[in-house]
C-alpha cells in the first residue's frame, strides 16, 4: 500500500495571532510552525500502516522553502520520502489541485490529510483532492482500518458517529481519533539523523484555479471585564435578566 | 438566477441551521435583487422555509437518500445549482455539510468560504467575513469564481423571519456519477439529547472535576438546562470522556448562546474553540485561571460546592419560569 500524507505547515496552537501589512497578512514574527495537528494524527496512523502492514509513506506540502523544517520533522517521525510543491498555499482549491498532481503521478492507494488546517480553517483540501483524482472520500475520520482493498472507517457526526464501508483508492480527512494523543511521536535523534538523508524533492506548481483570496484580516474585539458573582443566586439572576440566556 | 440554499433536515424535519442558512440566503438574495430557492432531502415541512424568505423548495423525494451520503447529496445539489442557474450557494456548518461542501466545490469549480459569520461585505466583488486561525481572527475572503459557495457558521447570523409565498416541488435525486463509493454501515447517535453543534447551551468541564466518576453533577446540570455536555482536551485525552465531547481548537467548535466552563483553566487552544459562544460563564476555584479573562460571568469557588447549588437554584428557577 502506498500512502501520501498531506501536511500543512501551521502556527503552533499556543501562538498569538497578529496581522501585518495593513492587516492583509498573517504576522509570522516570533511564531513557531508545526505540523498541522489534524495532519499529525493522520501521519501517525500512516506510520501504523507502515509498521503493521508494510505500507510506504510519502508526504507532500504546498509551500515555500520555509516549510521544510516541518517536513523534515515528518520525515524524522518516519515518513519515507517528501515532495514540496513550490507555491504559496493561499487558496484551498489551488492547494488541492497541486496535491492532485502529486497523487496522479505517484499512484497512491490512500491519501490522508487533516479535516482542516488550524490556521485558515478551510476544510476543503481533502474533499476537492478526492474529486479531482476520482478517489473515494471520508471526512472527519476517527477510525480507519484497511484490509486489502476494503476500508472500514468511522467518521464523527453531530451528536455521534457513523461507521462506513468504502474501498481504496481513498482520501481521508483525518482528526484526533485516527490515533490517540498519546500515540503521537516525538522524533528521536536517530530519526532526525535519518531524516536528513531522506529525499525531499521540490516540484514546481502546475497552473491552477485560485478560487478565493483573503483580502483583509481582523482580530476579535477585546473582551470586557468578567463580572464575578458572589453567589449562584446572583449568577442565575445575571444570566436571566442581563444576558437573557436562560 | 437565484440564490440556492441547502436546508438540512433530520427525519423529515428541518434543523435549526436550515433556518439560519435560509435567512442568510434571503439576505444575500436581497443584496443581489433576486429570490431564494432551497434544496432539501426527504423533508416533510417544506412550507416552513417560506417563513425565512425561501420562495421555492426543491425537495428531493428519494428513499435511497434517507441516510446522508456526501457524494450523492453533492451531486443532487450541483444539479439544482445548474437547473436554477444559481450563482451563490449557501450551506450550513454541520459536520455532514462540511463533508459534502468540498465535493460540491470541485464539481462546480466554485470557490468555497466556510465559517462565515455575517452577511457579505459586498456581492460584487463577492466578499464575506469568516473566522480563521481557529477563532483567533477573522478573514475577509473574496470569492473569485463564477459560482460562489458560502458556509454559514452556526448561531452567528441567526434565523430571521421574513415570510414570503413558497412553492414546493418534489424532484428526483441524481446518481453520483463521480462515484464517492462509501456506504453507511451503522449510525451511533444519542437521541433525545442536545448536541454540541445544535445546543443553545453547552455545559463543559475540565480536569478540575478530578475524575470521571464526578461527572454526574455535570450531566445533571446539563439536563436541567437542556444543554449538551462537553469537555476540555486533557479530559478526553485521559479517557474520562469520549472524544466527541472534546471542544477547542483541535476538537469541536462551540457557538452556543451560553457556554458554562467548570474546572477548566482556559488554555489558549480551548478559548479559541469556544470563543464564538455568545455568553461565557466560568466556575473555577483559581481566581487566576486564564478563562476569567475571556469570560462574561464567573464564580470563584469549588465546583463541588457551586455546581450542586446551581442545580438546585436552576430547578427552582425553571419551576417558577416554566
Amino acid at each position: 500500500m502506498k500512502i501520501l500524507v498531506c501536511i500543512s505547515n501551521v502556527p503552533d496552537t499556543t501562538s498569538k495571532i497578529n496581522f501585518t501589512d495593513g492587516d492583509t497578512k498573517f504576522d509570522t514574527n516570533g511564531v513557531q510552525f508545526v505540523i498541522n495537528p489534524n495532519d499529525e494524527f493522520g501521519l501517525t496512523r500512516a506510520m501504523w500502516f507502515k509498521e503493521k502492514q508494510g505500507a510506504t509513506v510519502h508526504i507532500a506540502t504546498v509551500g515555500g522553502p520555509s516549510v521544510e523544517p516541518t517536513m523534515r520533522k515528518a520525515l524524522a517521525i518516519g515518513a519515507d520520502e517528501a515532495f514540496r510543491i513550490n507555491a504559496e498555499p493561499t487558496d484551498g482549491f489551488y492547494v488541492a489541485q497541486q496535491l492532485a498532481e502529486v497523487v496522479k503521478n505517484g499512484g497512491y492507494d490512500l491519501v490522508i490529510g487533516g479535516r482542516e488546517s488550524i490556521d485558515y480553517n478551510g476544510g476543503m483540501v481533502p474533499g476537492i483532492l478526492a474529486s479531482l483524482t476520482n478517489m473515494n472520500f471520508i471526512n472527519s475520520c476517527i477510525n480507519l482500518e484497511i484490509d486489502g482493498n476494503n476500508v472500514t472507517a468511522v467518521r464523527e457526526i453531530d451528536g455521534g458517529k457513523e461507521k462506513l464501508s468504502s474501498a481504496l483508492p481513498l482520501v481521508v480527512g483525518g482528526q484526533k481519533g485516527l490515533v490517540e494523543e498519546s500515540d503521537l511521536r516525538i522524533p528521536n535523534m536517530r530519526g532526525i539523523m535519518m531524516a536528513r538523508k531522506k529525499s525531499l524533492s521540490v516540484v514546481e506548481p502546475v497552473d491552477g484555479l485560485k478560487a478565493t483570496e483573503d483580502k483583509k484580516f481582523d482580530k476579535p474585539a477585546p473582551k470586557g471585564q468578567v463580572k464575578l458573582a458572589d453567589s449562584v443566586d446572583q449568577l442565575v439572576d445575571l444570566l436571566h435578566n442581563e444576558a437573557k440566556v436562560i | 438566477m437565484s440564490v440556492l440554499v441547502y436546508t438540512e433536515s433530520e427525519k423529515g424535519k428541518f434543523k435549526k441551521n436550515a433556518f439560519e442558512a435560509a435567512s442568510y440566503a434571503s439576505a444575500v438574495a436581497k443584496m443581489m435583487d433576486t429570490t431564494v430557492t432551497a434544496i432539501a432531502f426527504n423533508s416533510t415541512d417544506n412550507e416552513s422555509l417560506g417563513e425565512y424568505g425561501v420562495s421555492k423548495v426543491m425537495n428531493v423525494a428519494d428513499d435511497s437518500l434517507t441516510t446522508f451520503n456526501a457524494g450523492a447529496y453533492a451531486a443532487s445539489i450541483a444539479e439544482a445549482v445548474k437547473s436554477t442557474d444559481a450563482k451563490v450557494v449557501i450551506l450550513s456548518s454541520s459536520t455532514d455539510t462540511k463533508y459534502l461542501a468540498p465535493l460540491l466545490s470541485a464539481k462546480l469549480s466554485a470557490g468555497y468560504a466556510p465559517n462565515v459569520v455575517q452577511a457579505p461585505d459586498s456581492t460584487s466583488p463577492f466578499t464575506v467575513k469568516r473566522t480563521a486561525f481557529s477563532n483567533k481572527g477573522f478573514a475577509h475572503t473574496q470569492i473569485d469564481t463564477d459560482i460562489k459557495i458560502v458556509g454559514v457558521s452556526n448561531n452567528a447570523f441567526g434565523a430571521h423571519e421574513n415570510k414570503v409565498d413558497v412553492s414546493v416541488e418534489d424532484i428526483s435525486g441524481t446518481a453520483d456519477s463521480a462515484t464517492n463509493d462509501t456506504k453507511s454501515v451503522e449510525i451511533d447517535k444519542v437521541v433525545g439529547k442536545a448536541t454540541i453543534a445544535d445546543a443553545d447551551i453547552v455545559v463543559s468541564a475540565g480536569r478540575g472535576m478530578k475524575g470521571p466518576e464526578n461527572w454526574g453533577m455535570i450531566e445533571e446540570l446539563a439536563d436541567v438546562l437542556g444543554a449538551a455536555t462537553a469537555c476540555s482536551k486533557p479530559v478526553s485525552d485521559l479517557g474520562w470522556r469520549p472524544h466527541g465531547e472534546h471542544v477547542g481548537q483541535t476538537g469541536k467548535p462551540v457557538a452556543s448562546n451560553l457556554y458554562i466552563a467548570i474546572g477548566i483553566s482556559g488554555a489558549i487552544q480551548h478559548l479559541a474553540g469556544v470563543s464564538a459562544s455568545k455568553t461565557k460563564v466560568v466556575i473555577n476555584n483559581d481566581p487566576e485561571a486564564p478563562f476569567f479573562k475571556a469570560a462574561d460571568y464567573g464564580i470563584v469557588g469549588d465546583a463541588f460546592e457551586v455546581v450542586p447549588q446551581l442545580i438546585e437554584k436552576l430547578k427552582d428557577f425553571k419551576a417558577q419560569n416554566g
